[in-house]
C-alpha cells in the first residue's frame, strides 16, 4: 500500500466527516476515529476502500495509545493528524461545574497534546508530517457561556505554535484552522434568537458549509503548503478578521 | 570495545551525524553538537535497536555516551 495514511479524529458527522472524506478524494488512506462502535462502523461504510473508522475515546489516553499503535502496526505511521473531536458543555461561568470545566479541557484539548505526541515519533523518524488542529473563531474572540471551550480552543493555538516551533527541523508543520458558525448538528442545537443575531454580524450572511473547512484542512495537508506552520487559518465568512 | 558499546555508538554517529570516533565519555549536546529534539531522537533510536522502553524519566537522564551504554547493559 502506496497510499499516505491521515489520522482524523471525531470523523463520524459534522466537520470531521467533512474532512475525512476530503482527505480520502485527495488520495489519502483515511482513519477516521468515533467514540462508538457504531459510528466507527459508519465511518468503515462512507469511506469504503479509503479508509477505515476506529472506535477512540480521545479522552483516555489508553485508549489512544491503543488506536496509534494499532493504526502504526495495520496501515503505517499517519503523515497527517486532524485534530478534531470535540465538545461543548455551555453553561455561563458562575453556574459552570468543575465537571464542565474538566471534560472540555480533558476531550478538546488534552486529547490534542496526547494524539500529537504519539503521532509525532512516526513523524519526526519520518521527516514529514502534518498536524492540523481544528479550533474554532470562539477561541479568538472569546463567547459568553463557552468559558470553557473558548479556552481549549485557543489552547490548541498556542500549542500548536509551539509544537510547530519544536519540530519544524523534522519537516513536520503545525497549524491550527478556526471555523467560525458552520451548520452541524452543533450549531443547530444554539436558539434561534442567537442564529439571527449570528447572521446579521457575519459579512457573508450565511453558516458555513463543513466542506469549506475540509478543503482548507485539505490544503493545509496538500505539498502546496509545505512553508506554513504555526498558522491559524480562520474561515468563518468574515465574522472574525484577526 | 563491548558489543553493546559498539551498537550505541553506531547509533549516536548514525544520528548525530557524526563522523569521528566518538569518545564513550562524549556529551550529545557539549561535545556532539546534538541539540534536545536529537537527543529524544536519540533516545528512540536505542529503544528500537536495543528493543526497550526507555521512560521519559530515565531518558532525560542520558545526556553522554557513558550513560545509554550504562542504561543499555542495565535494562536492555
Amino acid at each position: 500500500m502506496t497510499k499516505q495514511i491521515a489520522l482524523v479524529t471525531g470523523a463520524s458527522r459534522g466537520i470531521g466527516k467533512a474532512i475525512a472524506e476530503r482527505l480520502a478524494e485527495d488520495g489519502f488512506f483515511v482513519v477516521g476515529t468515533a467514540t462508538s462502535d457504531n459510528g466507527a462502523d459508519s465511518i468503515s461504510a462512507y469511506l469504503t476502500e479509503n479508509g477505515k473508522g476506529i472506535k477512540l475515546d480521545v479522552a483516555d489516553p489508553e485508549s489512544i495509545a491503543e488506536v496509534v499503535k494499532a493504526v502504526n502496526d495495520d496501515f503505517g505511521t499517519p503523515a497527517v493528524l486532524v485534530n478534531n473531536a470535540g465538545i461543548t458543555r455551555d453553561n455561563l461561568l458562575m453556574r459552570m461545574k468543575d465537571e464542565e470545566w474538566n471534560d472540555i479541557i480533558t476531550t478538546n484539548l488534552t486529547s490534542v497534546f496526547r494524539m500529537s505526541k504519539a503521532v509525532l515519533r512516526g513523524m519526526i523518524k519520518a521527516r514529514a508530517g502534518r498536524i492540523i488542529n481544528i479550533s474554532s473563531v470562539v477561541g479568538a474572540t472569546g463567547n459568553a457561556g463557552q468559558a470553557n471551550y473558548a479556552a481549549a480552543k485557543a489552547g490548541m493555538i498556542g500549542f500548536a505554535k509551539s509544537i510547530a516551533k519544536e519540530v519544524g527541523s523534522r519537516n513536520i508543520t503545525v497549524n491550527t484552522v478556526a471555523p467560525g458558525f458552520i451548520a452541524t448538528d452543533m450549531t443547530k442545537a444554539l436558539g434561534e434568537d442567537f442564529k439571527n443575531a449570528l447572521l446579521a454580524s457575519i459579512p457573508l450572511s450565511r453558516l458555513g458549509d463543513v466542506r469549506e473547512i475540509a478543503h482548507t484542512v485539505s490544503f493545509l495537508a496538500s505539498e502546496g503548503a509545505a512553508y506554513i506552520t504555526g498558522e491559524t487559518i480562520h474561515v468563518n465568512g468574515g465574522l472574525f478578521m484577526p | 570495545m563491548s558489543n553493546v558499546e559498539e551498537r550505541v555508538k553506531k547509533i549516536v554517529a548514525e544520528q548525530l551525524g557524526v563522523k569521528e570516533d566518538i569518545a564513550t565519555d562524549a556529551s550529545f549536546v557539549d561535545d556532539l553538537g546534538a541539540d534536545s529534539l536529537d537527543t529524544v531522537e536519540l533516545v528512540m533510536a536505542l529503544e528500537e535497536e536495543f528493543e526497550c522502553e526507555i521512560p521519559d524519566d530515565e531518558a532525560e537522564k542520558i545526556t553522554t555516551v557513558q550513560q545509554a551504554i550504562d542504561y543499555v547493559e542495565k535494562n536492555a
